[in-house]
């Protein structure tokens, strides 16, 4: 399958979209932010949409939209009581948005469908580029406050309490999250990020008892999942999304239930 | 004592809009103190380690350390953590968490100092069990391994001992003794547990509902007493 230049393009985008969505989704998790990721990936969509009625690149729409909002979006998440109901109207107003974007664009429905569902196969070798680029710039950011960043993460209140500068850890973490969504959305579409940012490290977080195991566990499910789901797409001409959607469901039902067992 | 106080507390007032809490408190702590903070929910215990340790400011007066307070090592142990049963941090992992420094990973000598904390409080068997399913007392342990691991100069117990059974509150407090002790940790111990305070503390700090503050040596404290 490698001998098609799309395949192999397709191959290197995914293996380093997975790698940095399995990273930052044991954030994600530890933070109890999927509601909050979801809602970004929404706001994606908009800015996706956005993108192809001005004729902008529908990743850079969607980062112009999460990085934008993403801020504001964080505010929303920290206030509880209000938290799903404020989200809520957020996300109904950039799906409204999107919608009305798509529609002015006159552009075939096809365009919809890719956005919303993933179009990894056909990508061009500028794009592979410029998702490369961004992963190596999230997995650095991780990676230059990563003890920090686990404190906070898994230990919000004792991180406050040593002086952690946690509102400087929240921001910063949001912007991370802000381009994952829309780079994780290449792959699986911006109404389905969730399967490569909190399914794999919901499994980890079945299975790892420490940051290090979780981090493999869940970067390991990612891969497996795109190159799996990449190379049964090859085969058969079905959707590569909905082989990851299945392969990383399998992953997460096995560890539930593994989890369950070893619970009780 | 003749001794630099390691902390020292002039005219201090705290207070959240027109609600006030501390007036005009003035304190000293010496190396090797351990010193109970006494007072009913809602005095202002909390709010006045939080002003101590510098996450909010004062509304009056002034906190001094024998250092910076920013070099200050402190070691905090908050009051309410919130673990729950599927937290998936081994008590180890969790002790790690306090050692920060840019460098991701932590050198031989750090995983041995988490394994001399772990063994100081008694979980080094268990280093591997995850948080969510420890029982109250080690995790509380596991707080104060954590909170001790940066081996601070004073720590800081929040009501720690505010969930235990007897046998775990005094187990937790045999060790905080001990660091106080032989290692000559400063102690601040919040709890509203007279007979424990009398038990363990120096000294003790009771403030009450009005305001109203007085420090002493702990043997003048009366646990009969009611402290509103
Ligand atoms: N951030 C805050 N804003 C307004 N009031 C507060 C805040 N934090 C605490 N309080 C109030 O200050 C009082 C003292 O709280 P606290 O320091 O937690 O008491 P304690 O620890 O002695 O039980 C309480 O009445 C509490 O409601
Ligand atoms: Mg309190």
């Amino acid at each position: 399958m490698f001998a098609w230049d799309f395949m192999q393009n397709a191959f290197i985008a995914s293996t380093f979209i997975a790698i940095t969505c399995g990273l930052v989704g044991v954030y994600v998790i530890a933070q109890r932010m999927s509601f909050l990721s979801h809602t970004l990936s929404e706001i994606g969509f908009a800015g996706a949409a956005f993108g192809l009625f001005t004729g902008i690149a529908p990743l850079d729409g969607m980062l112009l939209f999460t990085i934008g909002s993403s801020i504001f979006v964080g505010r929303l998440g920290t206030d509880e009581s209000q938290r799903e109901s404020s989200i809520s109207a957020v996300s109904s107003l950039f799906i409204g948005l999107g919608i009305l974007f798509l529609s002015l664009s006159n552009k075939s429905a096809s365009y919809a469908t890719n956005i919303l569902f993933g179009s990894i196969i056909g990508i061009s070798l500028q794009d592979v580029y410029q998702l490369v680029v961004l992963s190596a710039l999230i997995l650095i950011s991780i990676l230059l406050v990563y003890r920090y960043l686990n404190f906070y993460s898994y230990d919000p209140i004792g991180a406050q309490s040593q002086r952690l500068k946690t509102g400087f850890l929240s921001i910063y973490f949001l912007l991370i999250l802000a381009v994952t969504v829309s780079i994780a959305a290449q792959i699986v579409g911006s109404l389905l990020v969730f399967i490569l940012l909190t399914l794999p490290a919901s499994v980890a977080q079945y299975l790892g008892n420490s940051i290090q195991k979780m981090i493999g566990i869940s970067i390991g499910c990612a891969l497996v999942g795109v190159w799996t789901g990449l190379y049964l797409g090859y085969l058969t001409n079905w959707p590569v999304t909905f082989f990851i959607a299945l392969i990383e469901f399998l992953f997460y039902a096995g560890a539930y239930l593994y989890h369950r067992h070893s619970m009780h | 004592m003749t001794t630099k106080p390691l902390l020292k507390i002039t005219d201090l007032s705290i207070a959240f809009r027109d609600r006030k809490l501390i007036q005009h408190l003035n304190l000293t702590v010496q190396p090797g103190e351990f010193l109970a903070i006494i007072g009913e929910n809602g005095v202002g215990k909390t709010t006045l380690i939080r002003t101590v340790t510098g996450q909010r400011k004062p509304e009056g007066g002034t906190i001094q350390f024998d250092v910076p307070a920013k070099k200050m090592r402190f070691g905090y142990v908050p009051q309410f953590r919130n673990i729950s049963e599927e937290y998936p941090l081994s008590m180890r992992d969790f002790v790690e968490l306090n050692l920060l420094h840019l460098r991701p990973w932590l050198t031989k000598k750090e995983h041995q100092r988490v394994t001399n904390v772990l063994t100081e409080v008694g979980i080094e068997n268990i280093d591997n069990t995850s948080m969510g399913q420890a029982s109250g007392g080690e995790k509380q342990k596991a707080y104060l391994a954590q909170a001790i691991v940066n081996e601070p100069r004073l720590l800081i117990l929040d009501e720690s001992t505010a969930s235990l059974d007897v046998e775990a509150k005094n187990e937790l407090m045999g060790l905080v003794k001990k660091l106080n002790q032989q290692d000559g940790l400063t102690v601040l111990f919040i709890t509203h547990d007279l007979p424990l305070a009398k038990k363990y503390a120096d000294q003790f700090l009771l403030i009450r509902r009005n305001g109203q503050y007085e420090e002493k040596p702990i043997d003048q404290l009366d646990t009969t007493q009611d402290i509103q």
